[in-house]
């Protein structure tokens, strides 16, 4: 689990596309939850600005080395 | 023998030759490509780039000639705090939930029965294929008669089996079973389409690891569990999520078999967008909501695409 984080946060430092697309499907996957959720008003309120910040991240990462 | 394309070349008239010879293949692939990207310009991107310029205004179609306000994110600020559209999303994911979980379940278990060999087999899959030939439009019809309370079969089929008067009842009116309903129609058709990708994953697991599996004397329950479903489950994934979209955007069969009703039981949020956009004739407002909608959308679709490049890779 360590080694697994550590390797994460090296990929996010070095700019490697790998997590940071993990990071960014996370926000959308986060987003469409936040939207579809039947509890709080405030989460379905932030929810697209959730979902818009990982797809323009998804775009822009997606290009970023491997 | 001479070979067509000298012949083809031979036939080109002079002048027209002269012009494409001086050409080198990239341009002429451009040539070729260029009308495509024309129309999937003008058809595609123009609507969507003026379809977030409407959405910071006030415009509305039916009143043409009507001074158009720019006001910023208010369109975006209501929508993202109305209580309807915060319900009529709550429908949406009590729509995507049942269906998507009834279709992996009965998608997969036909899949894991039809991968065994049995006469009869190829035609058993090409009938259950059916149901997703057909098109919505046609299935919302002739799902309307089936779940007609007097007439239809499904109420007869229910008062056989439970003793419930056939007219007592109504599917697709009042008393909750509605939202059911479109599930259950849903399922219908698409089941197939996760049984096929399933099957797909389930004749890709080469036999020799099953062999290697008996060879250690794993049980069969061990090896549906350590072998058959994770090797499956990026195929799964890709169901769900090409599922997920789809029924996300959901409109047509909904729309003929209740139209959103009885009240807002089943109003989806594109029938709720058709409504804002073509009976309110709130243009402006149901274009902050079709963006809103087309975000979410793309970004799903960003996942199914990652997905799709993790199973090619496999």
């Amino acid at each position: 689990m360590t080694g697994f984080l550590s390797r994460f946060l090296t990929g996010l430092l070095r700019l490697r596309r790998g997590p940071w697309e993990t990071l960014s499907t996370i926000l959308i996957a986060l987003g469409v939850v936040m939207l579809m959720q039947p509890f709080a008003l405030w989460a379905f309120t932030w929810s697209f600005l959730v979902t818009l910040t990982g797809t323009v991240m998804f775009i822009i990462t997606s290009h970023f080395p491997e | 023998m001479t070979n067509p394309i000298d012949l083809a070349a031979r036939a080109t008239p002079a002048p027209v030759s002269r012009r494409i010879r001086g050409l080198s293949d990239r341009a002429i692939a451009w040539i070729f490509v260029a009308p495509t990207i024309f129309l999937l310009l003008a058809i595609n991107i123009f609507p969507l780039i003026w379809t977030v310029r409407l959405s910071f205004t006030n415009y509305a179609a039916n009143k043409p000639n009507a001074e158009v306000k720019w006001v910023g994110l208010r369109n975006y600020q209501r929508i993202l705090t109305d209580d309807g559209i915060w319900a009529t999303m709550q429908t949406t994911a009590h729509f995507l939930f049942w269906t998507l979980l009834l279709q992996v379940v009965i998608g997969f278990t036909l899949a894991w029965l039809i991968n065994r060999k049995f006469r009869g087999n190829d035609l058993l899959t090409t009938l259950i294929v059916i149901p997703m030939m057909l098109s919505p439009a046609v299935v919302g019809n002739f799902w309307t008669f089936l779940y007609q309370p007097q007439i239809g079969l499904v109420n007869y089929v229910v008062e056989l089996l439970t003793g419930t008067p056939a007219s007592s009842f109504s599917m697709l009116g009042p008393g909750g079973l509605a939202p059911w309903s479109i599930i259950i129609v849903d399922t219908w058709m698409w089941t197939p389409f996760v049984m096929l990708i399933c099957l797909a994953g389930l004749r890709s697991i080469p036999d020799y690891i099953y062999e290697a599996a008996e060879v250690d004397r794993a049980s069969k329950w061990r090896q549906f569990w350590t072998i058959t479903v994770p090797m499956v489950l990026p195929f799964l994934m890709l169901a769900v999520l090409f599922r997920g979209i789809e029924n996300f955007k959901m409109f047509d069969m909904v729309a003929l078999l209740t139209g959103g009703g009885p009240g807002n039981e089943t109003l989806l949020t594109s029938i709720d967008l058709k409504r804002e956009a073509f009976e309110k004739w709130r243009t402006g407002y149901s274009s902050a909501y079709a963006i809103i909608l087309f975000v979410t959308v793309f970004g799903l679709a960003s996942i199914y695409v990652k997905a799709l490049n993790k199973v090619k890779e496999r």
